[in-house]
């Protein structure tokens, strides 16, 4: 496949950056997307020039690095994919592809398509664990954890916190990923315990690093590659209403 | 006490202020459009004028009355401030988005049709609150209940006129959209989600958006068509 690109280029986090286009030729529809993008620095070493810088790490759709905003969306057209699984099948010989970084104030640019997504990392920081010392390894059944309980809580935590959720969101909003981190341990009994605090710092992180409010349209789980559900964020202002009513944190 | 303003600061508490005031105004509109098929009775708008006089002087609606503008005001201050810090999360936007791919256009565009209906919602006082409240208004008296304001023939005045028909129509749209997002939207910010109910309160919030204007527009045009 023959394709145009049109890539967002910016030499670090002061510079204005801008788009710029390159043709890339003899592209294999079998490719994934990073691979194609491989092949684009390749050509780009050549001549010369820096190379796009993008993050990557496992390639196969769990570590959550490849943000890249193809098209018009997160993750590039297809569902439930990340971009390193988005193979370029997706696309047809003689196609001009826009590859933009994620856009938030949350999630500055650090170069080309990398942004730094540590604000993540500062809301998991502020209460995304348990704190208690849970020892060794238990016997698999001393806490018994009901089957739907425990695929929910699963569910939740198949995010891999690449940020599509805020890329997508037209508020830039990180009530997906807040929410299902949220989620994956308010419904266990090792997290309740510290359910109330752990919603309190989580939701009061997130307003402090500056994404926007949830307005419900329902972007973020459409373009989540792991289809992490509206219900998490339905469960997040439950357990927050509910901590910021009752809990002793005045 | 910090631990309240700290609640209705945050982004959460702030849109538990909009969904909660929201739901108001809903069951408000259901008042509301109940009030105005007093003016379909054919008597010469007496039940009209007397429901009226009820709606000014009843001591319960006054305290109603005062709770359903603040709760307004709540609505619209609550959603500009949350609506600036959502621009501000993005400062720079995308070259190419493609919005439509992952989300409905009304949900995208609650602050448009929130404003239109603001803007509607001024024209609309200040054409019967305000006349009501400040300005002169026929008198009609009637056998048995003395002389009362007689708000129906103002009303009546009023959807004669085909651009005042028109407009009142032509919101009503606006407000179906907006209700559209907004009935489904409010359960889910209030964490109302259950596998049971929320299919149920998607197909009530559909059937919502569409009867309510509708019975809101049948009015002016049944007007405008009887009278014109």
């Amino acid at each position: 496949m023959n394709l145009t690109l049109n890539v967002w280029r910016q030499k670090g986090p002061s510079d204005k950056g801008g788009f710029k286009t390159y043709k890339l030729s003899d592209i294999s529809e079998h490719m994934s997307f990073l691979e194609m993008i491989d092949v684009l620095n390749e050509q780009l070493l050549r001549g010369g020039e820096e190379p796009v810088h993008f993050d990557h790490d496992c390639r196969e759709g769990i570590c959550g690095s490849c943000s890249m905003y193809i098209n018009g969306r997160a993750h590039g057209p297809q569902q439930l994919t990340a971009t390193c699984q988005l193979h370029m099948r997706s696309f047809k010989d003689g196609d001009t592809i826009t590859v933009e970084p994620w856009r938030a104030k949350a999630f500055p640019v650090v170069k080309d398509l990398v942004v730094d997504r540590s604000a993540f990392d500062r809301i998991i920081q502020a209460g995304g664990y348990v704190s208690v010392n849970t020892g060794g390894v238990p016997d698999a059944n001393e806490i018994p954890v009901p089957k739907k309980i425990a695929d929910e809580a699963f569910n939740a935590a198949t995010c891999i916190s690449c940020g599509a959720c805020v890329a997508a969101c037209k508020n830039a909003s990180a009530m997906l990923f807040v929410s299902a981190k949220v989620s994956q341990l308010a419904l266990l009994p090792q997290g309740k315990v510290e359910r109330k605090t752990r919603v309190e710092k989580m939701a009061a992180q997130m307003d402090l690093e500056g994404f926007g409010a949830c307005s419900n349209t329902g972007a973020c789980t459409a373009e989540c590659p792991k289809g992490i559900s509206q219900d998490n964020i339905a469960r997040m202002n439950r357990e927050y209403f509910g901590a910021k009513f009752t809990s002793d944190n005045v | 006490m910090s631990w309240i303003t700290q609640t209705f600061s945050s982004t959460i508490g702030r849109k538990l202020l909009v969904a909660a005031s929201g739901l108001f105004l809903i069951i408000f509109l259901i008042g509301h459009v109940s009030g105005n098929f007093l003016l379909f009775k054919d008597d010469g708008g007496r039940a009209f004028n007397e429901y009226t006089e009820f709606m000014t002087t009843n001591q319960l609606v006054q305290i109603v009355r005062w709770l359903t503008y603040t709760l307004i005001l709540v609505h619209i201050f609550v959603t500009i401030f949350l609506s600036s810090r959502n621009r501000k999360a993005r400062p720079v936007g995308y070259k190419e988005a493609r919005p439509s791919e992952n989300s409905p256009w009304t949900s995208r565009n609650m602050g448009i049709l929130g404003t239109l209906i603001a803007v509607f919602l001024v024209i609309h006082m200040g054409n019967f609150w305000y006349k009501m409240k400040f300005g002169d208004i026929p008198f009609v008296t009637y056998e048995s209940r003395g002389t009362l304001r007689d708000l129906y023939s103002v009303v009546i005045y009023s959807f004669t006129s085909l651009w005042y028909t028109l407009l009142y129509v032509g919101m009503m749209i606006f407000l179906g959209l907006h209700l559209a997002h907004g009935f489904r939207s409010s359960f889910q910010t209030l964490g109302l989600r259950h596998r049971k109910y929320t299919p149920i309160i998607e197909k009530i919030s559909i059937a919502f958006a569409i009867i309510v204007p509708l019975l809101f527009a049948i009015m002016p045009l049944y007007i405008y068509f009887k009278y014109a």
